[in-house]
């Protein structure tokens, strides 16, 4: 089977599985006994004004009507409506949260990838001495720490004694948030600058994207980067001076990511990156430590066996440094089983980043879905979690495909 | 590492038990403590008091049970649910067996404490409800261990010899196939209480917890979080440490059992 058979059959598979899971958000919620109505008013509210609840967000109709409303909303990317008065949409509610869950489940995917991989493999190269055994004492008891448990302990010695960084929320109120890049197309000089802040950086994190795709590695790596990054800022600003002719008048461009870090760094402001990062960093180290004790004994394992291979013998007899043999031989091999292990934890991290969420006060799906259960909003409480499911299904989807890119024999 | 553990879970339970009598104080009574309350540790109160004017240490030494109760009863759910199914499956083979996979997996593949939460949600408080949707998340891992070591034993020669002096299917699948798949299910089970207790924990902690009339670590912890910025540490860190160590401790039975089935590292 080529790749890109494998990939349509791995899409195909998704769709029942979508499909199943939807169905099974709708059955607990609607379907089984427990009306979501009687639940939201607690047993309080005259017939009258339950009756009208029902009305307006249709669920008085009958049940298998419900259903395909239901399906065909979601086709359309529509998650019904909120239970709570003004019965705003909640595709909006849930889109607005969204980057902030994203966030920090993208940084303590780095935090417990990062730790599980540089503990694992420290623990296998001094295999069975006190290092190994500490390092895999605090891969278990890392695993047994409920994480908001850990989280209210971070908050307790950093945030409350020694008040280095906040302990709850995302971004300090007394600053704006960064509203990412905007560009006034009227004012070409003014948003020159501003092209010419973001096209450097950005020019070079492509082209070292690039050079790594292309397997050409530090040659001459930095020159290149350097001319690759102005000739980006030569396109940046031709396609910016062609915007700005073509709408001298139209107002704004508004580039945002919703990601307050990446949102101030093209902003420009250093200020709001460093308390972003501050407000970030113990939810993500919370989860992140939280999450690595799996990576570091999958790790520790497989390079156990990995280092006791000729190849990596032969690459020492050669005489290479000890760190090369490590990483540049040994742990190639075992990075295919923690992209594995990435996939699969995603819906263990989506778990955690709730609690967290909740922990830390961030306004993300977790804070979200919690304030929805404390309110009895099982109309948004369907939505969330439909959204989680699907999160997981198509991240899922991602790693299967990475890995059959990665490791041909998969798709046989 | 096996005996750790059992050591660790030993003695909470003991310490479960033995509590009602132990503590100094009634456990729900509030206001044991004069006034300033929250209050730190003393020696009338060794571990403090909590907002209500509660004594921290009767709390601690009752507060287990719900916890245990409630992984207690998921598990014996699980085996229950998953175990027959597991067994049934493969050996209906087929569509039937394809169509459990299909919604164990879509089970699987939903992130647990979602599931459980939803369920939680609908379901309403008690120890029971949330037994139930904790099992409903991690009966698929014991569906696909139990589904995957029937596969490999169905094929296996002591079973075909079986099949050839005329057993049926029933005693094959219970006499033949079931002793050896339980050491896996064991290791599995140890495994998810530990899980269990997390994810029951977990539960308290987003508002689906059992109640507040009786003492329990997931609740402490979650009234605490409110009493987190006037430093109040004591309010959450020993009932925190409690579910650590009851968790640490299934972790490391597993963990022992596992190693004890399948030996590949240690040579």
């Amino acid at each position: 089977m080529g790749l890109r058979s494998y990939i349509v059959a791995r899409v195909l598979l998704m769709i029942p599985m979508i499909f199943l899971l939807l169905s099974i958000v709708f059955l607990i919620i609607r379907v089984m006994p427990g009306d979501p109505v009687l639940l939201h008013f607690e047993r309080k509210a005259s017939e009258e004004a339950m009756a009208e609840l029902r009305h307006v967000l249709g669920l008085d109709k009958p049940l298998y009507v419900q259903y395909f409303e239901y399906l065909a909303g979601l086709l359309r990317g529509d998650l019904g409506r909120s239970m709570a008065p003004g019965h705003h949409s909640i595709s909006q509610q849930i889109f607005s949260a969204f980057p902030a869950t994203l966030e920090l489940a993208l940084f303590s995917t780095l935090i417990s990838v990062g730790v599980g991989i540089l503990l694992g493999v420290r623990a296998s190269q001094s295999y069975n001495s006190l290092q190994d055994h500490s390092i895999r004492a605090f891969g278990i008891v890392v695993y047994a720490i409920p994480i908001f448990f850990l989280g209210m302990i971070f908050q307790l010695i950093f945030a409350i004694n020694l008040h280095w960084l906040p302990a709850n929320g995302r971004f300090p109120p007394f600053l704006p948030e960064p509203s990412g890049l905007i560009l006034y197309l009227s004012k070409p000089a003014g948003g020159f600058a501003q092209v010419f802040m973001w096209s450097l950086p950005a020019g070079f994190v492509s082209w070292a994207i690039c050079s790594v795709a292309l397997k050409r590695k530090r040659v001459k790596f930095w020159l290149k980067g350097f001319l690759i990054s102005l000739l980006v800022l030569l396109v940046g600003w031709i396609v910016y001076a062609y915007l700005a002719w073509h709408f001298m008048c139209l107002g704004v461009l508004h580039i945002s990511t919703g990601l307050l870090t990446i949102d101030s760094l093209i902003e420009g402001s250093p200020l709001k990156f460093v308390e972003s990062l501050r407000y970030l960093f113990l939810p993500s180290l919370t989860l992140g430590l939280v999450l690595s004790g799996v990576f570091i004994r999958l790790t520790r394992s497989n390079m156990l066996e990995t280092l006791r291979l000729d190849f990596v013998t032969a690459a020492k007899a050669r005489g290479l440094k000890e760190t090369a043999v490590v990483y540049g031989y040994a742990f190639r091999n075992s990075f295919l089983p923690i992209l594995t292990m990435m996939g699969l934890q995603f819906a263990i991290l989506l778990g955690g980043a709730i609690l967290t969420e909740r922990t830390f006060s961030w306004p993300g799906l977790g804070s979200y879905l919690v304030d929805r259960i404390t309110f009895r909003d099982y109309t948004a409480i369907q939505g969330a979690v439909v959204l989680f499911g699907i999160l997981v299904a198509i991240v899922n989807l991602m790693v299967d495909i990475l890995y059959a890119y990665l490791d041909p024999r998969i798709r046989f | 590492m096996t005996i750790i553990g059992l050591v660790i879970v030993l003695s909470m339970i003991i310490m479960m038990v033995l509590g009602p009598w132990v503590s100094p104080y009634d456990p729900t009574a509030s206001n044991v403590s004069p006034p300033p309350n929250p209050s730190p540790p003393s020696s009338d109160f060794p571990l403090g008091t909590n907002l209500l004017g509660q004594d921290m240490l009767s709390r601690v030494l009752c507060g287990g049970t719900i916890m245990l109760q409630v992984a207690l009863l998921s598990v014996l759910f699980c085996f229950i649910i998953g175990v027959p199914v597991g067994l049934l499956a493969p050996y209906a083979g087929g569509i039937i067996d394809k169509i459990f996979t299909l919604v164990m997996d879509s089970f699987y593949a939903f992130p647990g404490l979602v599931l459980a939460i939803t369920i939680a949600a609908m379901m309403g408080r008690g120890v029971v409800n949330m037994a139930l949707s904790i099992a409903v998340v991690y009966v698929p891992s014991y569906y696909r261990i139990v589904r995957s070591q029937v596969l490999t034993i169905k094929e296996l020669p002591y079973t075909e010899a079986a099949r050839a002096t005329g057993a049926r299917g029933g005693t094959i699948l219970l006499r033949y196939i079931l002793p050896n798949v339980v050491p896996s299910i064991v290791v599995v089970a140890t495994v998810n209480f530990a899980d269990a207790i997390l994810t029951a924990a977990g539960l308290t902690f987003v508002g689906l917890g059992v109640g507040i009339d009786i003492p329990d670590w997931g609740w402490d912890l979650t009234k605490g979080r409110e009493l987190l910025p006037s430093g109040a540490w004591w309010v959450i860190t020993f009932p925190g440490i409690m579910i650590v160590l009851l968790a640490l401790g299934f972790t490391l039975i597993g963990e022992g059992l596992s190693e004890l089935l399948n030996p590949r590292l240690e040579q």
